[in-house]
């Protein structure tokens, strides 16, 4: 059985230089429904997977396909969220989360009529995320905390069947990326997107992966494809559990390995 | 998020009015401090500068035509108001015709030259070289082409405003965060809905900004064409007023044109406020001297 994200011994070269190699021959495959982390040394190609999977960059060699559809331009469904708050900082939250559904089709024909049924959607989902009462903020009126469940909110409005998370935590403190991970988590649990999260976080990635993926240093490659077994909903105290230390202390010797390789 | 109000119930709170019990960290404003005082401070500055003049001039006994006294100045204000009402009028209307083209031209210019490398690479060595050519030397070949008056001024007005406000609307477009797009382009979205959407409401500060300076630059193109070739308007008048050796007259001319000058800059930076306050995050409403 194929998955619904499936890549097949796919490199990517930025330019015609050796050093613009940025993945090499790399296959995996997410199935539907599946929350998978991709964790690696720093610059060993994660972003590159993110593009290469949504079709933003294309694939030199290899075949990457989508929902059984081979991958050939940008995609027209994905949620995307990234470690920068992107935001648009002249829309409130609430218009923020509100942006999908304006180019998404077939929401974006029909947003004129039925705005308000919308917008109520928009608001559960802010109050999900505990934003309610800040929907008429603008951007810079939030803490970063608030922007990254702002953003999560903006991925996820359009019920995407694929979300893709690039270190959407990366920029916040421990206690608020906490946070943020059970709130995604519940996301999760409640619409089961396939979500693919890039991420340095190894307790984020034990936290909410069912499946964590490895990459090589620079050109990337997947170097371990390593199940999660711990059972849902997943508590933060559990990241503290025998289980979830031993397999961040066996990604982290993974990952050692794959840095000195480099060096 | 349930997980996180359960948390801060159990934190020590002040009470309301435990905070009032704290004292007030307050301390006497400066005379500099106080909000009127500010608000008069230009006023003040303008007119100490030309009372300074005025007993300069004096106390030297200065020729009127060498520098007149404010005094002087004035009274020629008043004696030919009429003629100045009327050029005035006319350098006002040939800079804003101008400057109306400068918008357009310069905003649809700025967005091809700030969404498409292409017409980028193409375009922005060609304009960098024509914007080099001083536009006073373009005057003569615009007589010949529409002889003297109001069209060489309004198209010199033009050719210097349009510019500024070109590569400010061009570098907003062109500088989109790369993530933002991504997100857009992975919805599925348009090159033209990127544009739409974030391209040019995120280059609306750099327009409001560049209008600023695209204004004050349009009444030196218009002024200067007057004085090259026309018959009516400030410039016009100046150079009229110069030649009589009439130098009050001429220094009210220069009057009018720093009023107009301010009015137009005011206009403009009442309008960015009002369209782009979200650029400036309302720090405008929190007084950091106060």
């Amino acid at each position: 059985m194929t998955g619904f994200v499936e890549l097949d011994q796919v490199s990517l070269k930025y330019n015609e230089e050796e050093s613009a190699l940025a993945l090499y021959k790399t296959s995996f495959s997410v199935a539907k429904g599946e929350f998978v982390a991709v964790v690696g040394p720093s610059g060993c190609g994660k972003s590159t997977l993110m593009k290469v999977v949504t079709g933003l960059w294309p694939a030199t060699a290899g075949r990457v396909t989508v929902a059984d559809t081979p991958v050939v331009g940008p995609l027209n469904f994905v949620g995307m969220a990234f470690q920068n708050s992107s935001l648009l900082p002249w829309r409130t939250t609430l218009d923020n989360v509100m942006l999908p559904l304006e180019i998404v089709k077939p929401h974006a024909g029909r947003l004129r009529k039925e705005r308000k049924a919308y917008e109520a959607k928009a608001l559960d989902l802010l109050a999900l995320v505990g934003l309610k009462g800040f929907e008429q903020k603008f951007p810079w009126q939030l803490s970063g905390g608030m922007q990254q469940r702002t953003q999560l909110c903006r991925a996820l409005i359009h019920e995407p069947s694929l979300l893709m998370l690039d270190e959407p935590f990366g920029a916040l403190d421990m206690f608020t990326r906490e946070e943020l991970w059970l709130a995604l988590q519940d996301l999760w649990l409640a619409r089961r997107p396939t979500v693919i999260l890039v991420t340095h976080d190894l307790r984020e990635a034990a936290f909410l992966a069912d499946r964590v993926l490895v990459m090589s240093a620079r050109p990337g490659h997947i170097i371990l494809d390593r199940k999660v077994t711990m059972s849902r909903p997943r508590t933060l105290d559990g990241t503290y559990q025998p289980g979830s230390i031993a397999l961040v202390h066996e990604l982290r010797e993974h990952i050692s390995a794959a840095r000195a390789k480099a060096v | 998020m349930p997980h996180v109000q359960k948390q801060s119930d159990t934190a020590t709170k002040l009470t309301v009015g435990e905070v009032f019990d704290l004292p007030a960290i307050t301390r006497p404003k400066g005379f500099f401090e106080r909000k009127n005082v500010r608000r008069a401070l230009p006023w003040f500055v303008i007119i100490a500068m030309f009372v300074f003049w005025e007993l300069f001039v004096r106390a030297l006994s200065i020729q009127e035509f060498v520098l007149p006294a404010p005094s002087a100045i004035f009274e020629a204000l008043w004696q030919w108001r009429q003629p100045i009402l009327e050029n005035a009028w006319q350098t006002l209307m040939t800079t804003l015709v101008g400057f109306a083209f400068a918008i357009v031209i310069g905003a649809l210019g700025g967005i091809a030259l700030g969404s498409s490398a292409v017409v980028y690479d193409g375009f922005y060595p060609a304009l960098i070289a024509f914007n080099s050519v001083p536009k006073v030397a373009v005057i003569p070949v615009l007589v010949i082409w529409f002889g003297i008056g109001t069209v060489p001024a309004i198209i010199t007005a033009f050719l210097l405003s349009f510019f500024p406000i070109m590569v400010n609307v061009a570098t907003g477009i062109a500088t989109v965060e790369p993530e933002l797009r991504d997100v857009l382009r992975a919805l599925g979205a348009t090159k033209r809905q990127v544009l739409i959407k974030v391209g040019i409401p995120r280059a609306m500060p750099y327009f409001f900004a560049s209008l600023k300076i695209a204004m004050t630059v349009a009444f030196v193109g218009s002024i200067v064409a007057e004085t090259v070739a026309a018959n009516a308007g400030i410039g016009y008048l100046m150079l009229v007023a110069s030649s009589r050796f009439q130098v009050p007259l001429a220094f009210a001319g220069l009057l009018v044109t720093g009023l107009m000058g301010i009015g137009m800059y005011v206009a403009c930076a009442a309008i960015e406020q009002r369209m782009t306050g979200w650029a400036t995050r309302g720090s405008d409403t929190v007084s950091f001297t106060a």
